[in-house]
C-alpha cells in the first residue's frame, strides 16, 4: 500500500518544537522566581502551580477518561493528613514523605475504585462525593491529629525543612512547582502512549474502543488510581505550604473539586493546555474580584455555566479550533513522508 | 429501649429522606439528569418558607401553598431555558451546568440570607408527640414528614402510572426520539417533570426547615442523603427509594447511638455495603 509508506504519522509540529523552548526558557525564569520575585509572589506561584496540578489531573480523569468525578478532595485532603502524620509521629522529614503519600494514595484509590465503578455517570460523581465525606468523617473522628478542630505542624518539623524562614519558602516553592511539572509530563507522556491513545479511543467511542479489544475498566482502573497517587501528593504540598490542617479545609469540595472544575471549563476540557489557561484565568479573577467575596463564586458559578452552554470546548478548546493549535501535542496527525 | 427508640426514630427520619430522594429519582427517572444543585434547591425551598412566614406571618405548612407552586414554575422555566441545552449523550455538560447552579444558588443565598443558622417556627407541632407505651415517644411532626413521604410516594406512583402525563414521562424515557415522533413535545415533558421534582423539593423544604436549623451551606449533605437513598432502594423504583431513605435513616441513628460522631459515617457506611453487595440497589428497576 502505498499511503502506508509516502505518510507517516506525527504528533509534534513546528509550534508545538518552538513551544517546548519558549517553555523550558519561561521555566528557568519560574525556577529562579525567588531571586527575583517577592515573598507574597512566591507564595501565590505556589499556589498557583498546585492549582495547574489539581486542574490538570482533573482533566485527566474527566476530560479523558470520562470519570466525572465531584470527590477529588477525599485525595487532597488524605495526602495532608498522611503529611502531618508522617511529620508528626514518624519523624519522616515533610519534603521526604512526599513519594510516600504518592504510593499511599494510589493503593487507597484501590477499593474505592473497585466500589465506586460500579456507578455509572452521574451517579459515580456523586460517588466519590459520598467517599470524600466518608475520609473527611473518618479524619475528624482522629483525636492524635485534633478531631474536627484540626492541628498544626509542630515548630521544630517546620524547622527540619530548612533552618530560615525564606529557605523555607524557597523549598516550598521549588517542591510546588516540580510536581506541577511532574504531573503536567506525566499526562502527556500518557497520552502520547499506546495506553494514551487507547485512553482517547474510549473517550471518543467507548463500543467501538472495546471492539478493538481496549479493556476500557482497566484503562480508566489505571488513570484513576494514578490521578489519585498524584492528587494525594499535591495535597501533601498545599497543606505543607498552609502548615495546618483540619477536617472541613483538607476536604473542601468549594476549594479543591468546585474551583478546580471551574478552571478546566474554562480553560477547555479535554486538552492539556486548557487547564493552564483556565488556572491563570482563575487567579486573574481572583486577585482582581475577590474582595467582592461571595458574590465572586457567583460571578464563577455563572462564567462556567455560560461557558459550558456556550462553548463547551473552552478557551483552549475555542484557540484550537481556530488555529490547530497545540502547544503540547497529543493528536496524531497523518502527513506525508517528505514534508512535515 | 434506647435501640429500638433508635430504630424508630431511624425509620421516621428516613420519610425526610425519602422526600429528599423522590425529586431526585423521578428526574432521573424521566430524562437521565442527575441535579447536582438537588439539595441547594432543597434549602433555597426552606429559605422561600422563611421569606413567606416572616412576611405574611403564615404558619409553615401553609406556607406551602406559596412554595410549592413558585418552585414548581422556577423549575419549568429552569429545565425549558436552561436544562434542556444540556441534555444528549454526554453526561458532562448537565453535571457542570447543575454544579455551577449549586455554587450560585449557595452563594447567592448567603449574599442575601448570611450564613446564620435559620430556622422555621411552627408552634406546638414542633415540640408535639404521641407516647407510644413503654417510654416510646413519637414526635408529631416526624410522623407528619413520614406521612407526607408515603402520599408524595403514592401519588408520584399514580402519575407515572395511571394518567397520560405518567405516560408520556415513561414515553420520553423509553426512547425520546420515538417519543418525539409520536407527537410529543419532550422540551415540555422534560419541563413538567422538572417542575414535579421542584414542587416535591418545595414540601421537602419546608420539613426540613421545621425539623432543624439550616443555612445556605447545607444543601449539599442533603443531595448526597437523597442520592443514597436512591441507590440504596434501587435506581427507577420509588418505593425503593424510601425502603432507602429509611434504611438510611436506621443507620445513621443507630450509629449515633454508639457514638454521637459516628452518625453521619454510619448512614455512608450502609450505602457502601449496599453498593458492594448489590451494585443496582435492594429493588432495582431500570439501568443507570
Amino acid at each position: 500500500m502505498s499511503a502506508a509508506t509516502d505518510h507517516i504519522i506525527v504528533q509534534s509540529s513546528r509550534a508545538s518544537r518552538a513551544a517546548s523552548i519558549v517553555a523550558l526558557l519561561l521555566l528557568a525564569i519560574l525556577v529562579a522566581a525567588p531571586w527575583w520575585a517577592g515573598r507574597a509572589d512566591l507564595r501565590l506561584f505556589g499556589e498557583i502551580y498546585l492549582y495547574v496540578a489539581l486542574a490538570c489531573l482533573w482533566n485527566f480523569l474527566a476530560g479523558y477518561a470520562g470519570l466525572v468525578s465531584v470527590g477529588q478532595q477525599a485525595f487532597v485532603g488524605f495526602g495532608g493528613y498522611c503529611l502531618f502524620g508522617m511529620a508528626m509521629f514518624l519523624g519522616i522529614h515533610p519534603m521526604a514523605t512526599i513519594p510516600f503519600i504518592f504510593v499511599l494514595g494510589a493503593l487507597i484509590s484501590v477499593p474505592v475504585a473497585v466500589l465506586i465503578f460500579r456507578l455509572r455517570g452521574a451517579y459515580f460523581a456523586i460517588g466519590t462525593w459520598v467517599i470524600a465525606e466518608v475520609f473527611r468523617l473518618t479524619a475528624a473522628q482522629i483525636s492524635a491529629l485534633g478531631g474536627g478542630s484540626g492541628t498544626s505542624i509542630p515548630v521544630d518539623i517546620i524547622r527540619s525543612i530548612a533552618a530560615s524562614r525564606s529557605g523555607r519558602e524557597h523549598a516550598a516553592y521549588w517542591a510546588a512547582l516540580a510536581v506541577a511539572i511532574l504531573v503536567i509530563a506525566c499526562v502527556y507522556l500518557f497520552l502520547r502512549s499506546r495506553q494514551g491513545l487507547a485512553l482517547q479511543a474510549i473517550r471518543d467511542n467507548e463500543t467501538a474502543a472495546q471492539a478493538m479489544g481496549i479493556d476500557i475498566w482497566r484503562t480508566k482502573f489505571f488513570v484513576y488510581v494514578v490521578t489519585a497517587g498524584l492528587t494525594s501528593a499535591v495535597g501533601a504540598l498545599i497543606f505543607l505550604q498552609k502548615l495546618r490542617i483540619s477536617p472541613d479545609a483538607a476536604f473542601s469540595v468549594n476549594d479543591w473539586t468546585a474551583f478546580v472544575i471551574f478552571i478546566v471549563v474554562i480553560g477547555g476540557i479535554g486538552t492539556i493546555e486548557g487547564p493552564i489557561v483556565g488556572t491563570i484565568v482563575f487567579f486573574l479573577l481572583r486577585e482582581t474580584l475577590a474582595d467582592l467575596g461571595s458574590a465572586y463564586l457567583l460571578i464563577l458559578g455563572v462564567v462556567a455555566i455560560v461557558v459550558m452552554l456556550r462553548a463547551p470546548s473552552g478557551l483552549w478548546g475555542f484557540v484550537k479550533s481556530r488555529t490547530g493549535l497545540e502547544l503540547f501535542p497529543t493528536t496524531r496527525r497523518v502527513v506525508p513522508k517528505h514534508k512535515d | 429501649m434506647d435501640w429500638v427508640n433508635a430504630v424508630l426514630q431511624g425509620v421516621l427520619l428516613g420519610g425526610l429522606y425519602a422526600l429528599f430522594a423522590a425529586g431526585l429519582s423521578l428526574i432521573f427517572g424521566v430524562m437521565r439528569l442527575v441535579n447536582i444543585a438537588h439539595g441547594d434547591f432543597i434549602v433555597l425551598a426552606a429559605f422561600l418558607g422563611l421569606v413567606v412566614t416572616t412576611t405574611l406571618g403564615m404558619h409553615p405548612l401553609a406556607a406551602l401553598a406559596i412554595v410549592v407552586p413558585f418552585m414548581a414554575l422556577l423549575g419549568y422555566v429552569l429545565q425549558r431555558c436552561i436544562l434542556n441545552q444540556t441534555l444528549g449523550n454526554d453526561i458532562l455538560p448537565p453535571l457542570l451546568v447543575t454544579f455551577g447552579l449549586s455554587v450560585i444558588i449557595q452563594n447567592g443565598l448567603l449574599e442575601i440570607f448570611t450564613a446564620n443558622p435559620q430556622k422555621l417556627s411552627a408552634g406546638a407541632l414542633e415540640t408535639a408527640s404521641i407516647p407510644l407505651g413503654g417510654g416510646l415517644n413519637a414526635g408529631v411532626l416526624p410522623i407528619l414528614t413520614f406521612a407526607a413521604a408515603v402520599a408524595i410516594i403514592a401519588f408520584l406512583q399514580w402519575i407515572f402510572y395511571r394518567t397520560s402525563l405518567g405516560r408520556a414521562f415513561r414515553a420520553v424515557s423509553d426512547n425520546q426520539d420515538i417519543a418525539q415522533l409520536m407527537g410529543l413535545n419532550k422540551s415540555h415533558i422534560f419541563g413538567l417533570a422538572m417542575a414535579l421534582s421542584m414542587a416535591v423539593i418545595a414540601i421537602a423544604g419546608i420539613f426540613l426547615a421545621v425539623r432543624t436549623s439550616f443555612d445556605p451551606s447545607v444543601g449539599p449533605a442533603r443531595l448526597i442523603f437523597g442520592f443514597e437513598a436512591v441507590i440504596i432502594g434501587g435506581l427507577g423504583n420509588l418505593w425503593g427509594t424510601l425502603i432507602g431513605g429509611i434504611i438510611l435513616g436506621v443507620s445513621q441513628n443507630i450509629g449515633a447511638q454508639i457514638n454521637p460522631g459516628w452518625q453521619l459515617l454510619a448512614g455512608h457506611i450502609a450505602f457502601l455495603i449496599v453498593l458492594a453487595v448489590r451494585p443496582r440497589g435492594l429493588f432495582p428497576r431500570v439501568d443507570g
